[in-house]
């Protein structure tokens, strides 16, 4: 750009009027871009090493500026270790990986199932995408509502039932402090599984469709297709996928309240659930920094090899 | 390339900053009043205020609701944007106070001789460092009993005088097919619930050593076990669908007759009024049992923050007009809860509005009125919480026995403090 820019003023050295206004034009894309630059360093990366900053004063109600060590991170970690009774801080982060390796995983499998079905050439299949990627057009907050009406053994599924004459049914886990997540898993998987499939299905479109018929051709059954060669062919869109549904799954906080508004006795806590808790109702802001940043560490931790490896010059 | 970005962004930036001028006639007001009946209420001051020419204008909170009330706050504060007053509970009227951007009402305490007329434990809340910083605007009480009078009528139950006698009119109501107690199954409300458990169960010189004063050995004495103990035995007449029930939801059920009780603060009363209940007719309110003369109480401030002095004048007019005698009635009346002062008329009351005065009071004169731990007022948030943490792992089972619960609060309260 630039070098375009100053060959316009050799070539033109005697109207100086121009060469201002090619200079304009150099910087115009520098301008326009400047505001949301410096909100993203100033709302996110300097809001970040706030927080870090924070984690380690002794910031109760207001944030203190004077830094006293890494009490917040001790008592972290001695929470983490407290599982009998569950302290909320354990709590938080067994359902984190309940939620997170569920979540994740039946999105995945599910979405994937879905996309292959879908692309056995049916009919009607105009309708039935838009309906499996619908629930991502919904909020949290509507999702977890409908679901919570719907789980709620006076209320939903378990008291319909009852009305239409199976008595013997029975389904509380909303209600049960052991299985309260796993609703928070059924509502996730819901909401997130149609644009998995939707990923999927796009990869699936993708491949070229002289490999399969070479396949069938050598005699592969339906099943070692996919295997072997679908499969392996849509790992990008696994990567993909496993990113999109690995934010997502760090950072529900509004189903977890829509839902379960914190299940019995706090059971169904997330990290999030935990930060807001401390940071807001609990006037602990420094406890509450203190997990933001292991949140974050945590999704660092997700990120980093991913775009090392995408950003890495291939070998090739 | 970097210097023309932050030149850019200087520019950008400049335009969003702009003087934010208050109009010197005018009470700006964060509050959380937004529903029916405490709308209706705060009119009644708004009223007052235009009377003497001061326009009333709310700070909008997206929302809705005290934490998301608080949460902007903090951030106006932050920025230096102070609203007139806020309402605000317990322990983080201390905080602001504590942060320096409290008024000082002193003079015009003086003046209105609020000394004198209120309780002087909710002073504790509204004078920090000897100056007037807050004005409670109402008392609520925790420690109440609310019954549906035609279903104690069909089971031929009597007001409960003791635990026991409570425990047996519950088992009178199983029998009778009704679920005995309404409860919602939210940490605060189990602790509310609680906090009248220790109280019936130690005494009020226990409640206050254990849950105002936070001493050790209250808290893991063999007193606090029994409280447990007691609270175990009330969770097992709650209906197997409590978990996470809102409390105007179990308020519901009691109206409805398909409970006969609920343990709940004062303000139920409000969700009786709303159904068109009367008390005693069709509603009856007790102590709850074995609390019969203390009061645990939590209030409603209106905090007063260090507005410029041409903005002073509204806020004193605004401080005035919240506890003048007439506005402490009028608005009593409709919120359920009791006025801030003892020597307002209690004319205009129902019965339960009569008794929960003249309780406070006895309270207030007796030394019997105690901050709850539940709703803030018996300790900062941090140890409130942790209590409430303990007593919702009892309630759902997470922790399974008496004594681990009194080794789990004694912790859980030590590291918060």
């Amino acid at each position: 750009m630039s070098s375009v820019a100053t060959t316009q003023i050799k070539l033109t050295p005697e109207r100086p009027r121009a060469s201002t206004r090619a200079r304009l034009q150099d910087a115009l894309p520098k301008i326009v871009l400047a505001p949301s630059f410096a909100i993203t360093i100033v709302f996110v990366y300097g809001f970040i090493l706030w927080t870090i900053y924070l984690s380690f004063t002794n910031s109760k109600t207001f944030p203190s500026y004077v830094i006293t060590g890494s009490r917040a991170y001790q008592r972290l970690w001695g929470w983490t270790f407290d599982s009998d009774p569950p302290s909320s801080w354990y709590t938080s982060i067994t359902n984190m990986g309940i939620f997170g390796f569920l979540y994740i995983g039946i999105c995945l499998a599910l979405g994937l199932f879905l996309a292959i079905l879908l692309d056995q050439k049916i009919r009607g299949e105009g309708v039935l995408r838009p309906i499996y990627l619908y629930p991502m057009a919904l909020s949290f907050i509507v999702t977890g509502v409908a679901w919570k009406w719907f789980l709620d053994p006076g209320l939903g599924l378990e008291q319909t039932l009852h009305q239409w004459g199976w008595t013997s049914f029975h389904f509380d886990w909303i209600k049960n402090k052991d299985f309260v997540i796993y609703t928070v898993v059924i509502a996730g998987v819901w909401q997130a599984s149609g644009f998995i499939m939707a990923m999927f299905l796009a990869g699936l479109r993708g491949i070229d469709g002289e490999i399969m018929k070479a396949a069938q051709i050598d005699g592969a059954t339906t099943f070692q297709l996919y295997r072997r060669i679908v499969i392996p062919l849509l790992r990008p869109i696994f990567l993909s996928a496993f990113i999109v549904l690995a934010h997502l799954a760090i950072k529900s906080y509004d189903l977890v309240v829509a839902l379960t508004s914190g299940g019995p006795g706090g059971s169904a806590w997330l990290p999030s659930n935990f930060m807001y808790e401390y940071t807001f109702k609990r006037n602990e802001m420094a406890v509450g920094s203190a997990s933001a940043v292991i949140m974050l560490m945590t999704i660092v931790a997700i990120i980093v090899p991913y775009l090392y490896s995408e950003l890495r010059e291939k070998p090739r | 390339m970097l210097r023309k970005l932050l030149i850019g962004t200087a520019l950008a930036t400049s335009f969003v900053f702009s003087a934010h001028a208050a109009d010197v006639k005018e009470v700006q007001m964060l509050h959380w009043w937004t529903s029916g009946g405490e709308a209706a209420a705060l009119n009644v001051l708004k009223g007052d205020l235009a009377k003497e020419g001061y326009a009333w204008k709310d700070v909008p909170v997206a929302g809705g609701g005290g934490d998301a009330a608080m949460t902007a706050l903090k951030a106006m504060v932050a920025a230096g944007n102070y609203p007139t007053a806020s309402q605000m509970l317990g322990y983080t009227v201390l905080d602001y106070a504590a942060a320096g951007v409290m008024g000082d009402l002193t003079e015009t305490a003086k003046k209105e001789g609020w000394d004198k007329a209120v309780p002087a434990a909710l002073q504790k809340f509204s004078v920090y460092d000897g100056k007037w910083v807050a004005v409670p605007v109402n008392v609520h009480s925790v420690n109440w009993l609310w019954i549906n009078k035609a279903v104690m009528d069909k089971i031929g139950g009597t007001e409960p005088k003791t635990f026991d006698d409570f425990i047996a009119l519950l088992d009178k109501a199983k029998a009778a097919g009704v679920i005995p107690l309404a409860l919602g199954g939210q940490n605060w409300q189990e602790a509310t619930m609680f906090d009248s458990v220790v109280l019936s169960t130690g005494g009020p010189e226990f409640y206050k050593k254990a849950f105002n004063d936070l001493d050790d050995a209250s808290l893991k004495s063999d007193t606090m076990k029994k409280s447990f103990d007691n609270l175990a035995k009330l969770v097992t007449y709650v209906d197997p669908n409590f978990s996470g029930r809102d409390w105007n939801l179990a308020t519901a059920m009691v109206i409805k007759g398909d409970a006969l009780v609920q343990v709940m603060g004062d303000w139920a009363k409000g969700e009786f009024h709303a159904a068109k209940k009367t008390a005693g007719t069709d509603f009856l309110c007790y102590r709850f049992p074995g609390t019969d003369g203390s009061v645990i109480y939590n209030s409603d401030m209106f905090a007063m923050f260090n507005v410029p002095d041409d903005r002073k004048a509204a806020q004193i007019a605004l401080a005035t007009a919240t506890l003048s005698k007439s506005f402490q009635s009028a608005f009593n009346v409709v919120k359920g809860s009791v006025p801030a002062r003892t020597d307002v008329p209690d004319t205009d009351f129902d019965a339960c509005g009569k008794k929960g005065m003249a309780d406070l009071k006895a309270a207030n004169d007796g030394g019997t009125l105690f901050g709850s731990l539940a709703q803030g007022y018996g300790a900062p948030p941090a140890v409130a919480n942790a209590y409430k943490d303990v007593v919702t792992k009892f309630v759902h089972g997470q922790i399974k026995t008496s004594d681990e619960a009194v080794t789990e609060l004694v912790k859980a309260i030590d590291d918060a403090k």
